[in-house]
């Protein structure tokens, strides 16, 4: 199958209902809380972090910059890492994607993960800066993995994502 | 004057405004809680929001922990019982002994006039995961302010010091293990009671010795106990071996790696230890200011 550069005829969705927003989020936050260990830490990417920039490049309208940072602030006290790494993270997560949806949305599903992984890395870079300006060690380039998982994820997640909001066919209309 | 867009297009502050107020809050976040600790309470209420989550996230594994408990042979079981039988036997004399010496001990210290030594009340609790942060190492438990978990309590196993609690919130506990970096033991050297630091280096299977001379006598197999010098951990809890010294004269001070005993990142319950601690009262410092005289001038 060939990817065209440019979305072709697209079809009319319905329109999003907040409370399915704020069920994949909470979703996200429970994959990030899910017990993992050794080298599914390292390959896990940041759900949350990949939801919310879904969400800003899909519906920069619905979702803003006070639920990314609220949701920063839970995934620092789930951590135990310092208050606002994460919010500090997502907030900046949240703008590029509300600066960048009209350049994304143009572009199919494939060439658009080449948008995020690099936006997700950008998102892992801020957190590691502020712990190493807060004395932590650099740990190993591993680190990154979990972005590019979740850049490979992303084509899932857009399916997944939009399935509520394709119409119904209806089976009785010809 | 400017021509003002009509109220459909309104969409509040630019995007760029609402990341330089949301950069700033999260900054100032960071500064208040990284330098002065100011954001305890914040914490906690953050705490109890994300705290049904964490328990259900920590429920499949739980489950299947479980059910691999229930569906165990018949076999197993026997020799595990068999085993058991063995170690308590084993055990008996080593425990008689003990309580013939704890009553000698407690007799000597009456003989002496010192005080009791600390009765600890422990804490059983079960490890939901481990922290996702690669840049610390720590581990959430099930038990909480509500059980009498407090800050600055000393984690084991039935081995040895796991860690510390560092932060209590109402249901859960967050604990930093002894391998995290920069995370200080004091501890004594069983073999010739020589005292040091023990520090974790982030590295799961390593510590350090501290501060040691290069003529100090610690040597490979030594093991290293708390020295309760610090008044957080009791002493006598083992907490690793050395396990290889380096003494380069081109430092002043030896290199000396060690291994944790204690299931530090395997064991799933672990025991918080309440240390009551009755230490004499602070003595009243005298008073020394040094006496001002009337050496402040009135202007005028």
């Amino acid at each position: 199958m060939m990817h065209s550069r440019v979305v072709g005829p697209q079809e009319i969705l319905l329109p999003i209902r907040p409370a399915f927003i704020a069920a994949t989020l909470a979703v996200a936050l429970l994959l990030n809380l899910l017990p993992w260990s050794g080298w599914g830490l390292w390959l896990r990417p940041d759900f949350v972090a990949l939801v919310v920039l879904y969400w800003c490049i899909d519906q920069p309208r619905k979702i803003g910059f006070t639920s990314a940072w609220l949701l920063g602030l839970l995934m620092d006290v789930a951590d135990g890492s310092f208050f606002g790494q994460h919010a500090l993270a997502y907030s900046i997560l949240a703008y590029a994607g509300i600066v960048l949806h009209r350049r994304v949305q143009r572009f199919a599903v494939t060439p658009q993960v080449l948008h995020v992984i690099p936006l997700l890395i950008m998102n892992d870079v801020i957190v590691l800066m502020i712990r190493l300006l807060a004395g932590a060690d650099f740990p190993g380039f591993q680190y990154f993995l979990g972005s590019f998982v979740g850049g490979a994820l992303w084509p899932v997640l857009s399916v997944l994502l939009k399935l509520p909001q394709r119409p119904r066919v209806d089976p009785d209309h010809v | 004057m400017e021509h003002a867009p009509p109220p459909f297009f309104k969409t509040g502050p630019t995007p760029l405004a609402r990341l330089l107020i949301f950069a700033t809050l999260s900054l100032a976040l960071l500064v208040a809680d990284a330098r002065f600790r100011y954001l305890e309470l914040l914490r906690q209420i953050a705490a109890v929001v994300v705290y049904p989550l964490q328990r259900i996230a920590a429920a499949p594994a739980d489950i299947a922990r479980r059910a691999g408990e229930f569906f165990v042979t018949h076999g197993a079981l026997r020799e595990e019982n068999a085993r058991l039988h063995q170690e308590q036997l084993a055990h008996a004399l080593v425990l008689q002994q003990h309580k013939a010496l704890e009553a000698e001990n407690a007799q000597m210290r009456a003989l002496l006039g010192a005080r009791e030594r600390i009765a600890s009340k422990v804490t059983l609790a079960e490890v939901l995961y481990t922290a996702r942060d690669p840049f610390s190492h720590k581990i959430i438990i099930d038990r909480g302010r509500q059980h009498d978990v407090r800050g600055g309590q000393p984690v084991i196993d039935e081995i040895g010091v796991v860690g510390q609690v560092t932060r209590a919130y109402p249901w859960l506990s967050e604990i930093t293990l002894i391998t995290d970096k920069d995370q200080l033991v004091p501890v004594l050297n069983v073999r010739n009671g020589l005292r040091a630091v023990l520090a974790g280096t982030g590295d799961a299977t390593a510590l350090e010795l501290r501060f040691v001379p290069l003529n100090a006598d610690f040597q490979n197999g030594d093991r290293l106990v708390t020295s309760g010098l610090d008044g957080v951990y009791p002493p006598g809890l083992p907490v690793a071996e050395i396990s290889n010294v380096q003494r380069d004269a081109s430092y002043p001070f030896a290199r000396i790696s060690c291994r944790p005993l204690a299931g530090v990142n395997r064991s799933t319950q672990v025991l918080v230890v309440n240390v009551e601690r009755n230490l004499p009262e602070r003595p009243v410092e005298p008073d020394e200011r040094p006496a001002r005289g009337k050496r402040t001038r009135r202007a005028g």
